[in-house]
Protein backbone atom coordinates (compact mmCIF):
# COMPACT_ATOMS: atom_id res chain seq x y z
CA UNK A 1 0.00 0.00 0.00
CA UNK A 2 1.11 3.26 -0.97
CA UNK A 3 0.91 6.95 1.20
CA UNK A 4 -1.45 8.09 -1.39
CA UNK A 5 -3.82 5.30 -1.09
CA UNK A 6 -4.77 6.29 2.85
CA UNK A 7 -3.59 9.89 2.83
CA UNK A 8 -3.84 11.25 6.68
CA UNK A 9 -6.21 14.32 5.67
CA UNK A 10 -8.37 14.61 2.77
CA UNK A 11 -9.50 18.15 1.55
CA UNK A 12 -12.82 18.37 -0.20
CA UNK A 13 -12.79 21.42 -2.49
CA UNK A 14 -14.73 20.53 -5.20
CA UNK A 15 -16.81 23.06 -6.72
CA UNK A 16 -14.34 25.75 -4.93
CA UNK A 17 -14.05 29.47 -6.68
CA UNK A 18 -13.04 31.76 -3.88
CA UNK A 19 -10.61 31.39 -2.01
CA UNK A 20 -9.76 28.70 -4.36
CA UNK A 21 -8.28 24.83 -3.41
CA UNK A 22 -5.27 25.91 -3.20
CA UNK A 23 -6.05 28.66 -0.46
CA UNK A 24 -7.48 25.77 1.76
CA UNK A 25 -4.45 23.69 1.33
CA UNK A 26 -2.32 26.23 2.46
CA UNK A 27 -4.48 26.62 5.41
CA UNK A 28 -4.78 23.57 6.20
CA UNK A 29 -1.22 22.99 5.85
CA UNK A 30 -0.06 25.28 8.03
CA UNK A 31 -1.59 23.22 11.11
CA UNK A 32 -0.31 19.78 10.51
CA UNK A 33 2.84 17.87 11.43
CA UNK A 34 5.64 16.77 8.65
CA UNK A 35 5.27 13.90 7.11
CA UNK A 36 1.29 14.21 6.70
CA UNK A 37 0.00 12.87 3.57
CA UNK A 38 -2.94 15.27 2.23
CA UNK A 39 -5.40 14.54 -0.39
CA UNK A 40 -6.54 17.71 -1.87
CA UNK A 41 -9.64 17.01 -3.77
CA UNK A 42 -10.32 19.78 -6.81
CA UNK A 43 -12.94 20.20 -9.43
CA UNK A 44 -10.43 23.30 -10.43
CA UNK A 45 -8.18 22.33 -13.36
CA UNK A 46 -5.55 25.50 -12.52
CA UNK A 47 -5.26 23.50 -9.46
CA UNK A 48 -2.95 21.22 -11.06
CA UNK A 49 -0.35 23.60 -11.93
CA UNK A 50 -0.77 26.17 -9.03
CA UNK A 51 -0.91 23.35 -6.70
CA UNK A 52 2.25 21.68 -7.35
CA UNK A 53 3.81 25.58 -7.96
CA UNK A 54 3.63 26.21 -4.76
CA UNK A 55 4.12 23.05 -3.19
CA UNK A 56 7.63 23.71 -4.66
CA UNK A 57 8.06 27.40 -3.34
CA UNK A 58 6.90 25.96 -0.31
CA UNK A 59 9.13 23.21 0.68
CA UNK A 60 6.45 20.05 0.23
CA UNK A 61 6.58 17.26 -2.05
CA UNK A 62 3.98 16.49 -4.51
CA UNK A 63 3.21 12.79 -4.34
CA UNK A 64 1.03 12.42 -7.03
CA UNK A 65 -1.93 14.04 -9.16
CA UNK A 66 -4.98 11.67 -10.34
CA UNK A 67 -7.35 12.48 -12.65
CA UNK A 68 -11.23 10.58 -11.80
CA UNK A 69 -14.39 10.92 -13.44
CA UNK A 70 -14.86 14.31 -11.67
CA UNK A 71 -12.50 15.55 -9.77
CA UNK A 72 -8.85 15.98 -9.43
CA UNK A 73 -6.73 13.90 -6.73
CA UNK A 74 -3.71 16.07 -5.50
CA UNK A 75 -1.34 13.72 -3.05
CA UNK A 76 1.45 15.40 -1.11
CA UNK A 77 3.75 15.11 1.62
CA UNK A 78 3.92 18.16 4.45
CA UNK A 79 7.77 18.42 5.09
CA UNK B 1 -44.05 21.87 20.14
CA UNK B 2 -41.53 21.30 17.46
CA UNK B 3 -38.18 23.30 18.27
CA UNK B 4 -36.18 25.33 16.46
CA UNK B 5 -32.81 26.72 18.00
CA UNK B 6 -30.50 28.88 16.41
CA UNK B 7 -27.30 29.82 17.50
CA UNK B 8 -25.10 33.08 17.05
CA UNK B 9 -27.46 36.23 16.28
CA UNK B 10 -24.76 37.94 13.52
CA UNK B 11 -26.04 38.21 9.96
CA UNK B 12 -26.58 34.25 9.22
CA UNK B 13 -29.10 34.00 12.22
CA UNK B 14 -30.62 37.26 12.61
CA UNK B 15 -31.73 36.78 8.79
CA UNK B 16 -32.82 33.25 9.89
CA UNK B 17 -34.62 33.28 12.66
CA UNK B 18 -36.31 36.58 10.75
CA UNK B 19 -37.57 34.53 7.65
CA UNK B 20 -38.78 31.82 10.36
CA UNK B 21 -40.90 33.75 12.10
CA UNK B 22 -42.38 35.14 8.86
CA UNK B 23 -42.62 31.74 6.75
CA UNK B 24 -44.02 29.81 10.41
CA UNK B 25 -46.03 32.81 11.36
CA UNK B 26 -49.40 31.00 12.31
CA UNK B 27 -47.80 27.65 13.52
CA UNK B 28 -45.38 29.94 16.11
CA UNK B 29 -48.99 31.62 16.88
CA UNK B 30 -50.68 28.70 17.29
CA UNK B 31 -48.09 27.67 19.83
CA UNK B 32 -47.12 24.52 17.68
CA UNK B 33 -43.49 25.46 16.75
CA UNK B 34 -40.73 27.70 18.82
CA UNK B 35 -37.85 29.58 17.08
CA UNK B 36 -35.23 30.76 19.51
CA UNK B 37 -32.01 32.50 18.99
CA UNK B 38 -29.54 31.90 21.06
CA UNK B 39 -26.89 34.66 20.98
CA UNK B 40 -23.74 35.76 23.10
CA UNK B 41 -23.63 39.86 22.20
CA UNK B 42 -26.55 42.04 23.37
CA UNK B 43 -25.61 43.10 20.39
CA UNK B 44 -25.64 42.32 16.15
CA UNK B 45 -22.58 43.54 14.76
CA UNK B 46 -22.48 44.53 10.80
CA UNK B 47 -18.53 43.70 10.32
CA UNK B 48 -18.45 45.66 7.14
CA UNK B 49 -18.51 48.80 8.79
CA UNK B 50 -14.93 48.10 10.24
CA UNK B 51 -13.20 48.93 6.89
CA UNK B 52 -14.63 52.71 7.00
CA UNK B 53 -13.05 52.95 10.21
CA UNK B 54 -8.91 53.07 10.09
CA UNK B 55 -10.24 55.88 7.55
CA UNK B 56 -11.79 57.76 10.14
CA UNK B 57 -15.45 57.45 7.70
CA UNK B 58 -17.18 54.96 10.06
CA UNK B 59 -17.33 54.52 13.91
CA UNK B 60 -17.40 51.55 15.73
CA UNK B 61 -20.35 52.41 17.25
CA UNK B 62 -21.96 52.52 13.75
CA UNK B 63 -21.53 48.96 13.16
CA UNK B 64 -23.91 48.14 16.29
CA UNK B 65 -27.46 48.03 17.13
CA UNK B 66 -29.09 46.13 20.17
CA UNK B 67 -30.19 42.50 18.65
CA UNK B 68 -33.38 43.15 20.07
CA UNK B 69 -34.20 45.42 17.85
CA UNK B 70 -34.26 43.63 14.79
CA UNK B 71 -35.54 40.14 15.42
CA UNK B 72 -39.32 39.64 15.05
CA UNK B 73 -41.70 39.43 18.55
CA UNK B 74 -42.42 36.31 17.36
CA UNK B 75 -38.85 35.04 18.09
CA UNK B 76 -37.89 33.52 21.43
CA UNK B 77 -34.37 35.60 22.13
CA UNK B 78 -31.84 34.53 24.89
CA UNK B 79 -29.02 36.72 25.16
CA UNK B 80 -26.45 34.16 26.44
CA UNK B 81 -23.28 31.24 25.39
CA UNK B 82 -23.90 27.79 24.30
CA UNK B 83 -21.28 25.91 25.83
CA UNK B 84 -22.31 22.52 24.64
CA UNK B 85 -23.80 21.23 21.72
CA UNK B 86 -25.10 17.59 22.21
CA UNK B 87 -26.24 16.10 19.17
CA UNK B 88 -26.95 12.67 20.47
CA UNK B 89 -29.51 13.72 23.02
CA UNK B 90 -30.66 16.90 20.67
CA UNK B 91 -30.18 19.39 23.03
CA UNK B 92 -27.76 22.88 24.28
CA UNK B 93 -26.16 23.59 27.44
CA UNK B 94 -25.71 27.73 28.31
CA UNK B 95 -23.31 29.05 29.95
CA UNK B 96 -24.46 28.20 33.67
CA UNK B 97 -24.31 24.63 32.42
CA UNK B 98 -27.12 24.20 34.13
CA UNK B 99 -29.74 25.62 32.05
CA UNK B 100 -30.06 22.72 28.97
CA UNK B 101 -32.16 23.70 25.52
CA UNK B 102 -33.35 20.62 24.19
CA UNK B 103 -34.21 20.76 19.96
CA UNK B 104 -35.81 19.42 17.08
CA UNK B 105 -33.57 21.36 14.48
CA UNK B 106 -30.68 22.94 15.34
CA UNK B 107 -28.51 25.55 13.13
CA UNK B 108 -24.96 26.96 14.02
CA UNK B 109 -24.42 30.61 12.94
CA UNK B 110 -21.73 30.94 14.93
CA UNK B 111 -19.40 33.14 12.69
CA UNK B 112 -15.44 33.04 12.59
CA UNK B 113 -12.99 33.79 14.94
CA UNK B 114 -9.64 35.99 14.83
CA UNK B 115 -6.58 34.34 15.91
CA UNK B 116 -3.58 36.91 15.45
CA UNK B 117 -1.57 34.63 18.11
CA UNK B 118 -1.41 31.61 15.61
CA UNK B 119 1.33 33.68 13.90
CA UNK B 120 4.28 34.46 15.94
CA UNK B 121 4.78 38.57 16.66
CA UNK B 122 1.43 39.09 14.61
CA UNK B 123 -0.45 40.27 17.33
CA UNK B 124 2.67 42.30 18.65
CA UNK B 125 3.58 43.56 14.98
CA UNK B 126 0.63 43.79 13.40
CA UNK B 127 -2.66 45.69 12.77
CA UNK B 128 -6.02 44.45 11.79
CA UNK B 129 -9.05 46.43 10.48
CA UNK B 130 -11.20 42.86 11.23
CA UNK B 131 -12.78 43.70 14.42
CA UNK B 132 -13.58 46.99 16.60
CA UNK B 133 -10.63 47.68 18.45
CA UNK B 134 -8.19 46.69 15.60
CA UNK B 135 -10.04 49.36 13.41
CA UNK B 136 -9.98 51.98 16.13
CA UNK B 137 -6.14 50.80 16.46
CA UNK B 138 -5.50 51.18 13.17
CA UNK B 139 -7.31 54.45 12.85
CA UNK B 140 -4.95 56.10 15.39
CA UNK B 141 -2.12 54.69 13.71
CA UNK B 142 -2.88 55.57 9.81
CA UNK B 143 -3.69 59.09 11.42
CA UNK B 144 -0.52 59.86 12.77
CA UNK B 145 1.50 58.22 9.70
CA UNK B 146 3.36 60.20 7.38
CA UNK B 147 6.47 58.23 5.76
CA UNK B 148 7.37 54.75 5.19
CA UNK B 149 6.55 50.94 4.13
CA UNK B 150 2.97 50.03 4.77
CA UNK B 151 2.36 46.33 4.02
CA UNK B 152 -1.23 44.89 3.71
CA UNK B 153 -0.58 41.57 3.59
CA UNK B 154 -3.19 38.32 3.96
CA UNK B 155 -1.81 36.35 6.53
CA UNK B 156 -4.68 33.87 7.46
CA UNK B 157 -6.56 31.63 4.83
CA UNK B 158 -9.84 31.14 4.57
CA UNK B 159 -10.96 34.78 5.78
CA UNK B 160 -13.62 36.83 6.02
CA UNK B 161 -15.20 38.60 3.06
CA UNK B 162 -12.74 38.00 0.08
CA UNK B 163 -12.31 42.13 -1.14
CA UNK B 164 -11.64 43.67 2.17
CA UNK B 165 -7.53 42.71 1.53
CA UNK B 166 -7.80 44.29 -2.24
CA UNK B 167 -9.91 47.21 -0.97
CA UNK B 168 -7.87 48.00 1.91
CA UNK B 169 -4.41 49.14 -0.63
CA UNK B 170 -6.90 50.90 -2.83
CA UNK B 171 -8.55 53.01 -0.71
CA UNK B 172 -5.32 53.56 1.48
CA UNK B 173 -3.67 54.91 -1.71
CA UNK B 174 -6.51 57.31 -2.45
CA UNK B 175 -6.97 58.10 1.11
CA UNK B 176 -2.56 58.90 1.61
CA UNK B 177 -2.89 61.05 -1.97
CA UNK B 178 -6.12 62.92 -1.06
CA UNK B 179 -3.60 63.87 2.29
CA UNK B 180 -1.01 64.75 -0.15
CA UNK B 181 1.29 61.82 1.79
CA UNK B 182 1.12 59.23 -0.54
CA UNK B 183 4.59 60.02 -2.55
CA UNK B 184 6.27 59.61 1.32
CA UNK B 185 5.01 55.89 1.88
CA UNK B 186 5.41 52.87 -0.29
CA UNK B 187 2.72 50.24 -0.53
CA UNK B 188 3.25 46.81 -0.29
CA UNK B 189 0.51 43.87 -1.06
CA UNK B 190 0.35 40.17 -0.45
CA UNK B 191 -0.90 37.32 -0.69
CA UNK B 192 -0.66 33.93 -0.24
CA UNK B 193 -0.64 32.02 -3.32
CA UNK B 194 1.03 32.26 -7.01
CA UNK B 195 -1.49 35.77 -7.99
CA UNK B 196 -3.06 38.59 -6.59
CA UNK B 197 -6.37 36.50 -5.37
CA UNK B 198 -7.94 33.40 -5.37
CA UNK B 199 -10.06 34.41 -7.62
CA UNK B 200 -8.84 34.62 -10.90
CA UNK B 201 -10.70 37.54 -12.11
CA UNK B 202 -10.34 39.64 -9.30
CA UNK B 203 -6.52 38.95 -9.10
CA UNK B 204 -5.86 40.34 -13.14
CA UNK B 205 -7.99 43.35 -12.33
CA UNK B 206 -6.12 44.00 -8.72
CA UNK B 207 -3.29 43.58 -10.32
CA UNK B 208 -4.08 46.01 -13.53
CA UNK B 209 -4.87 48.64 -10.61
CA UNK B 210 -2.26 48.20 -8.02
CA UNK B 211 0.41 48.88 -10.90
CA UNK B 212 -1.20 51.82 -12.07
CA UNK B 213 -1.55 53.34 -8.53
CA UNK B 214 2.29 52.26 -7.70
CA UNK B 215 1.34 49.49 -5.20
CA UNK B 216 4.01 46.40 -5.30
CA UNK B 217 2.91 42.89 -4.94
CA UNK B 218 4.48 40.21 -3.49
CA UNK B 219 3.09 36.44 -4.31
CA UNK B 220 3.50 33.11 -2.74
CA UNK B 221 4.15 35.21 0.75
CA UNK B 222 2.81 32.75 3.45
CA UNK B 223 4.40 34.56 6.89
CA UNK B 224 5.32 32.94 8.87
CA UNK B 225 6.70 34.85 11.72
CA UNK B 226 6.44 38.70 12.50
CA UNK B 227 9.64 40.00 14.36
CA UNK B 228 7.86 43.48 15.90
CA UNK B 229 11.16 44.84 16.88
CA UNK B 230 12.97 44.56 13.73
CA UNK B 231 9.76 45.24 11.88
CA UNK B 232 10.49 42.09 9.53
CA UNK B 233 8.30 39.49 8.13
CA UNK B 234 9.70 35.91 7.43
CA UNK B 235 7.48 33.38 5.44
CA UNK B 236 7.69 29.74 4.33
CA UNK B 237 9.43 30.69 1.51
CA UNK B 238 12.07 31.59 2.88
CA UNK B 239 11.60 35.65 2.25
CA UNK B 240 11.73 38.49 4.48
CA UNK B 241 10.13 41.99 4.04
CA UNK B 242 10.70 44.83 6.21
CA UNK B 243 7.56 47.57 7.26
CA UNK B 244 7.00 50.34 9.30
CA UNK B 245 3.43 49.84 9.30
CA UNK B 246 1.94 46.23 9.46
CA UNK B 247 -1.62 45.77 8.16
CA UNK B 248 -2.83 41.96 8.16
CA UNK B 249 -5.49 39.55 7.61
CA UNK B 250 -4.91 37.63 10.46
CA UNK B 251 -5.88 33.71 10.39
CA UNK B 252 -9.07 32.77 11.08
CA UNK B 253 -10.70 29.50 13.16
CA UNK B 254 -13.94 28.57 13.82
CA UNK B 255 -15.44 27.67 17.03
CA UNK B 256 -14.10 25.27 20.21
CA UNK B 257 -17.86 24.21 20.36
CA UNK B 258 -17.85 22.82 16.87
CA UNK B 259 -14.92 20.53 17.49
CA UNK B 260 -15.86 19.58 20.95
CA UNK B 261 -19.21 18.19 19.55
CA UNK B 262 -17.73 16.17 16.95
CA UNK B 263 -18.96 18.71 14.03
CA UNK B 264 -15.70 19.27 12.32
CA UNK B 265 -12.14 19.11 12.89
CA UNK B 266 -10.73 22.71 12.40
CA UNK B 267 -13.55 24.50 13.83
CA UNK B 268 -15.55 24.98 11.28
CA UNK B 269 -19.07 21.94 10.52
CA UNK B 270 -18.50 19.80 7.84
CA UNK B 271 -22.20 19.91 5.70
CA UNK B 272 -23.38 18.99 2.67
CA UNK B 273 -22.66 22.03 0.22
CA UNK B 274 -26.38 22.15 -1.14
CA UNK B 275 -28.57 21.63 2.09
CA UNK B 276 -26.14 23.00 4.73
CA UNK B 277 -27.12 19.60 6.67
CA UNK B 278 -24.05 18.95 9.03
CA UNK B 279 -22.40 15.76 7.91
CA UNK B 280 -21.67 14.33 11.42
CA UNK B 281 -25.17 14.51 13.10
CA UNK B 282 -28.97 14.63 12.58
CA UNK B 283 -30.97 17.72 12.86
CA UNK B 284 -28.03 20.17 12.61
CA UNK B 285 -27.71 22.95 10.17
CA UNK B 286 -24.61 25.33 9.47
CA UNK B 287 -24.78 28.63 7.87
CA UNK B 288 -22.48 31.88 7.35
CA UNK B 289 -18.45 31.77 8.39
CA UNK B 290 -18.70 28.67 10.37
CA UNK B 291 -20.35 25.99 7.97
CA UNK B 292 -17.50 24.50 5.58
CA UNK B 293 -18.66 25.19 2.17
CA UNK B 294 -16.21 26.35 -0.73
CA UNK B 295 -16.78 29.56 -1.44
CA UNK B 296 -15.99 32.99 0.74
CA UNK B 297 -16.92 33.69 4.30
CA UNK B 298 -18.99 36.73 3.31
CA UNK B 299 -22.13 37.78 4.56
CA UNK B 300 -24.11 37.59 1.26
CA UNK B 301 -23.39 33.54 1.40
CA UNK B 302 -24.86 34.02 5.40
CA UNK B 303 -27.48 35.65 3.58
CA UNK B 304 -28.78 33.34 0.87
CA UNK B 305 -27.97 29.93 3.06
CA UNK B 306 -30.48 31.24 5.63
CA UNK B 307 -33.00 32.15 2.87
CA UNK B 308 -32.69 28.07 1.83
CA UNK B 309 -32.35 26.79 5.89
CA UNK B 310 -35.29 28.78 6.20
CA UNK B 311 -37.26 26.70 3.35
CA UNK B 312 -35.61 23.70 4.83
CA UNK B 313 -36.81 23.76 8.57
CA UNK B 314 -40.15 25.47 7.68
CA UNK B 315 -40.49 22.47 5.50
CA UNK B 316 -39.49 20.06 8.10
CA UNK B 317 -41.96 21.77 11.02
CA UNK B 318 -44.61 21.03 8.74
CA UNK B 319 -43.61 17.82 8.36
CA UNK B 320 -42.87 17.97 4.51
CA UNK B 321 -40.04 16.69 2.43
CA UNK B 322 -37.86 20.21 2.08
CA UNK B 323 -36.45 20.75 -1.30
CA UNK B 324 -34.64 23.83 -1.51
CA UNK B 325 -30.60 24.09 -1.55
CA UNK B 326 -27.95 26.70 -1.79
CA UNK B 327 -26.35 26.68 -5.22
CA UNK B 328 -23.64 28.72 -3.44
CA UNK B 329 -24.78 32.34 -4.38
CA UNK B 330 -22.12 35.05 -3.93
CA UNK B 331 -22.11 38.76 -3.85
CA UNK B 332 -19.35 40.59 -3.27
CA UNK B 333 -18.77 44.97 -3.24
CA UNK B 334 -15.31 45.96 -4.12
CA UNK B 335 -14.51 49.41 -3.53
CA UNK B 336 -11.58 50.39 -5.65
CA UNK B 337 -10.80 53.84 -3.55
CA UNK B 338 -12.54 56.46 -2.12
CA UNK B 339 -15.22 56.84 -4.27
CA UNK B 340 -15.75 53.75 -7.06
CA UNK B 341 -16.62 50.51 -6.40
CA UNK B 342 -17.68 47.46 -8.64
CA UNK B 343 -18.93 44.30 -8.07
CA UNK B 344 -18.38 40.42 -8.24
CA UNK B 345 -21.35 37.87 -8.15
CA UNK B 346 -20.57 34.02 -9.01
CA UNK B 347 -22.05 30.15 -7.68
CA UNK B 348 -20.33 27.38 -6.95
CA UNK B 349 -17.64 26.54 -9.19
CA UNK B 350 -18.27 30.10 -11.24
CA UNK B 351 -16.13 32.40 -12.43
CA UNK B 352 -16.59 36.08 -11.64
CA UNK B 353 -16.56 38.88 -14.12
CA UNK B 354 -15.21 42.22 -12.59
CA UNK B 355 -17.04 45.47 -14.17
CA UNK B 356 -15.35 48.72 -14.56
CA UNK B 357 -15.43 50.81 -11.01
CA UNK B 358 -17.80 53.48 -11.01
CA UNK B 359 -19.00 56.03 -8.52
CA UNK B 360 -22.32 54.77 -8.65
CA UNK B 361 -21.69 51.06 -7.80
CA UNK B 362 -19.55 52.85 -4.64
CA UNK B 363 -23.35 55.01 -3.46
CA UNK B 364 -24.70 51.79 -4.06
CA UNK B 365 -22.48 49.74 -1.40
CA UNK B 366 -22.78 52.57 0.95
CA UNK B 367 -26.06 52.39 0.40
CA UNK B 368 -26.80 48.90 0.99
CA UNK B 369 -24.30 49.20 4.10
CA UNK B 370 -27.15 51.76 5.45
CA UNK B 371 -30.13 49.49 3.96
CA UNK B 372 -28.45 46.06 5.85
CA UNK B 373 -30.35 46.52 8.70
CA UNK B 374 -33.68 46.10 6.76
CA UNK B 375 -31.68 42.86 5.37
CA UNK B 376 -30.98 41.56 8.85
CA UNK B 377 -34.39 42.01 9.84
CA UNK B 378 -35.57 39.77 6.79
CA UNK B 379 -37.55 42.44 5.08
CA UNK B 380 -34.84 43.05 1.99
C1 LIG C 1 -13.76 44.17 7.75
C2 LIG C 1 -14.78 43.24 7.20
C3 LIG C 1 -15.44 43.58 6.03
C4 LIG C 1 -16.39 42.75 5.50
N1 LIG C 1 -17.02 43.14 4.35
C5 LIG C 1 -17.95 42.35 3.80
C6 LIG C 1 -18.64 42.75 2.63
O1 LIG C 1 -18.41 43.83 2.09
N2 LIG C 1 -19.55 41.91 2.12
C7 LIG C 1 -19.84 40.70 2.69
O2 LIG C 1 -20.69 39.98 2.17
N3 LIG C 1 -19.22 40.30 3.82
C8 LIG C 1 -18.28 41.09 4.39
N4 LIG C 1 -17.64 40.69 5.54
C9 LIG C 1 -17.89 39.34 6.10
C10 LIG C 1 -19.16 39.26 6.93
O3 LIG C 1 -19.15 40.24 7.93
C11 LIG C 1 -19.28 37.88 7.56
O4 LIG C 1 -19.10 36.91 6.56
C12 LIG C 1 -20.66 37.68 8.21
O5 LIG C 1 -20.77 38.51 9.33
C13 LIG C 1 -20.88 36.23 8.61
O6 LIG C 1 -22.09 36.11 9.29
P1 LIG C 1 -22.32 34.97 10.37
O7 LIG C 1 -23.75 35.06 10.73
O8 LIG C 1 -21.76 33.71 9.91
O9 LIG C 1 -21.40 35.39 11.60
P2 LIG C 1 -21.31 36.73 12.45
O10 LIG C 1 -22.00 37.85 11.76
O11 LIG C 1 -19.89 36.88 12.81
O12 LIG C 1 -22.12 36.40 13.79
C14 LIG C 1 -21.78 35.37 14.68
C15 LIG C 1 -22.61 35.54 15.95
O13 LIG C 1 -22.53 34.38 16.75
C16 LIG C 1 -22.41 34.75 18.11
N5 LIG C 1 -21.79 33.62 18.80
C17 LIG C 1 -20.58 33.06 18.55
N6 LIG C 1 -20.37 32.00 19.37
C18 LIG C 1 -21.47 31.87 20.15
C19 LIG C 1 -21.86 30.95 21.19
N7 LIG C 1 -21.07 29.96 21.58
N8 LIG C 1 -23.07 31.13 21.80
C20 LIG C 1 -23.89 32.13 21.41
N9 LIG C 1 -23.57 33.03 20.43
C21 LIG C 1 -22.39 32.89 19.80
C22 LIG C 1 -21.58 36.02 18.06
O14 LIG C 1 -21.72 36.79 19.22
C23 LIG C 1 -22.18 36.70 16.83
O15 LIG C 1 -23.32 37.44 17.17
C24 LIG C 1 -16.69 41.53 6.13
C25 LIG C 1 -16.03 41.17 7.32
C26 LIG C 1 -15.10 42.02 7.85
C27 LIG C 1 -14.41 41.63 9.12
Amino acid sequence: MTDTDDPDVTIDSKDASCPGPLMALIGKVKTLDAGTVVELQTTARNSTTDVPEWLEEAGHELLEIEERDEYWSIYLEVN
Amino acid sequence: MHRVAIVGGGTGGTVLANRLADELRSEIEAGKVEVRLITADPNHVYKPTFLYVPFGKKTVDDAKRPIEELVDRRVTLTIDEVVDVDTDRNRLSLADRTTRLHYDQLVLATGANLEPEAVPGLAEGGHHFYGPDGAERLRDELADFTEGHLVLSVVGVPHMCPAAPVEFPLMVDDWLRERGRREDVEITYTYPINRAHGLESVADWATDLFEERDIAVETFFNVDEVDPDAELIQTVEGDELEYDLLVAIPPHRGSDLVIDAGLGEDGWVDVDRHTLEATEAEDVYAIGDVADVPTSKAGSVAHYEAGAVADRIASRARGETPTATYDGKTVCFLEAGMDEATFIEFTYGEEPYVREPSKPIHWAKLGYNESYWLTARGLL
